[in-house]
């Protein structure tokens, strides 16, 4: 499960942000996660409380933000929906459609204090 | 786990450098330093220990103080919340690593291929193959990424090519940082062809950039025509797909045209080729795909 690998990378996002910063508690956390990414957000929910412990983000709220994926069809010359990476056009069933949303995996922002 | 390096339960084979076991209290209360041989790179990156301790304000008798914001406690204007954008790429650090291992592969002349697959594809008799067929041609190396035990490189090692094993412990990927520490283990300046073969895993590597040139993932016929687009990711990734164990099919009902049409239904861009790690079968397509590419940054033994 990398999602446990993910939380980390997140708690050390937030390690480089105090030391910038400065503070002392995270009280809330922001992640932008897309559905035709890398991570589940039920798994890094899971994993969140047990990673975060005794962090700087120990105790935080985690609130995940999911992106849904979009794609540019070149044959309708727009942007339609995407429910998998690989979906063909919902509207013309064309297969040329180049993913343009839906894969980010982003820590968005932060509520400190 | 660490995540950046695998301190306490990843660790590379024979590698000393981090002390290792000692209980950890948070991500950053540990140093990581380590030296390339190759005289090209050198990072140190010491997290300074830290404290985060609630009760570090003056709680003087007496004094009321909202300044200091019990939690809890909104007083418009006072509170000491306040929100932080940040906007970061959470791989954005995994992502750093892979752009140093790049740098440094590109600059001592190394064409690097990122082997990903479920367990059992066969990657390491497909490396072990490619080495025996390419080796005089070529100097290759191994990086090889398990969960536990050296076996995969003592395999590799019996071709006579050098292999550094990384034990991952509960990780189920290889990261951009812990290539980084094998390629220590290398004298990247007499290779041209370096192998990364990553954990048996068709989810997780997806996501972690190496620094490779490429990721080639390996399917085999006894896994089924569907993975594809059952593992997705994956796919996406890759520039190359081996169909392997070709020799099987005459007993199987793996439908092959089925399984590309799947592949390249998730990845249009996807090269695919069939071999048979075992007769050989399909790997002069292989090693030709390897050489049109390896020659505008690798050299050939002279």
């Amino acid at each position: 499960m990398h999602e446990i690998s993910l939380v980390e990378s997140v708690v050390a996002l937030i390690e480089d942000e105090r030391r910038k910063q400065g503070f002392s508690r995270v009280r809330a956390i922001r992640l932008k996660v897309g559905t035709l990414g890398h991570a589940e957000p039920e798994a890094l929910r899971f994993c969140f409380d047990a990673v975060t412990s005794g962090t700087i983000a120990d105790g935080a709220r985690l609130e995940i933000e999911t992106v849904p994926g979009a794609g540019w069809c070149s044959a309708c010359q727009r942007t339609v929906p995407l429910e998998e990476r690989f979906s063909a056009c919902l509207l013309c069933g064309s297969s040329h459609v180049r993913v343009t949303a839906g894969t980010e995996l982003r820590l968005a922002e932060m509520e400190v204090e | 786990m660490c995540t950046v390096c695998g301190c306490t339960i990843s660790v590379v084979a024979e590698h000393s450098k981090h002390p290792g076991n000692a209980p950890r209290k948070s991500l950053d209360d540990h140093d990581h330093s380590h030296f390339h041989p190759d005289g090209k790179h050198h990072h140190e990156h010491n997290h300074p220990p830290h404290t985060h301790n609630d009760d570090q304000h003056d709680r003087t008798a007496g004094l009321i103080d909202f300044g200091n914001g019990p939690a809890g406690v909104h007083v418009v204007g006072m509170s000491q919340e306040r929100t932080i954008r940040i906007e970061r790429d959470i791989l954005s650090r995994n992502d750093a690593f892979a752009a140093t291992n790049r740098t440094r592969l590109l600059n001592a002349g190394v064409f690097a291929l990122n082997l990903v697959s479920s367990p059992g594809s066969g990657k390491t008799s497909l490396l072990v193959r490619a080495i025996t067929d390419l080796k005089d041609k070529w100097p290759i190396a191994v990086i090889e990424g398990d969960q536990q035990t050296s076996r995969d490189a003592e395999r590799i090692r019996a071709t006579g090519a050098p292999a550094v094993q990384i034990n991952t412990g509960k990780g189920c990927h290889l990261d951009a940082h812990m290539v980084g520490h094998a390629l220590d283990h290398l004298s990247l300046r007499s290779v041209s062809l370096l192998f990364v073969e990553n954990v048996g895993n068709l989810v997780c590597p997806a996501a972690f950039d190496l620094g490779e040139a490429h990721k080639v993932v390996v399917l085999s016929v006894t896994e089924g025509e569907d993975k594809p687009l059952k593992y997705p990711d994956i796919f996406a990734a890759a520039d190359l797909m081996l169909l392997n164990k070709a020799d099987l099919l005459p007993h199987l009902d793996f439908d092959v045209s089925a399984c590309l049409a799947a592949a390249r239904r998730v990845n249009p861009r996807l090269r695919c080729l069939t071999v048979s790690a075992r007769t050989g079968e399909g790997l002069a397509a292989f090693y030709s795909w390897i050489e049109e590419r390896a020659y505008a940054v690798a050299d050939p033994v002279s």
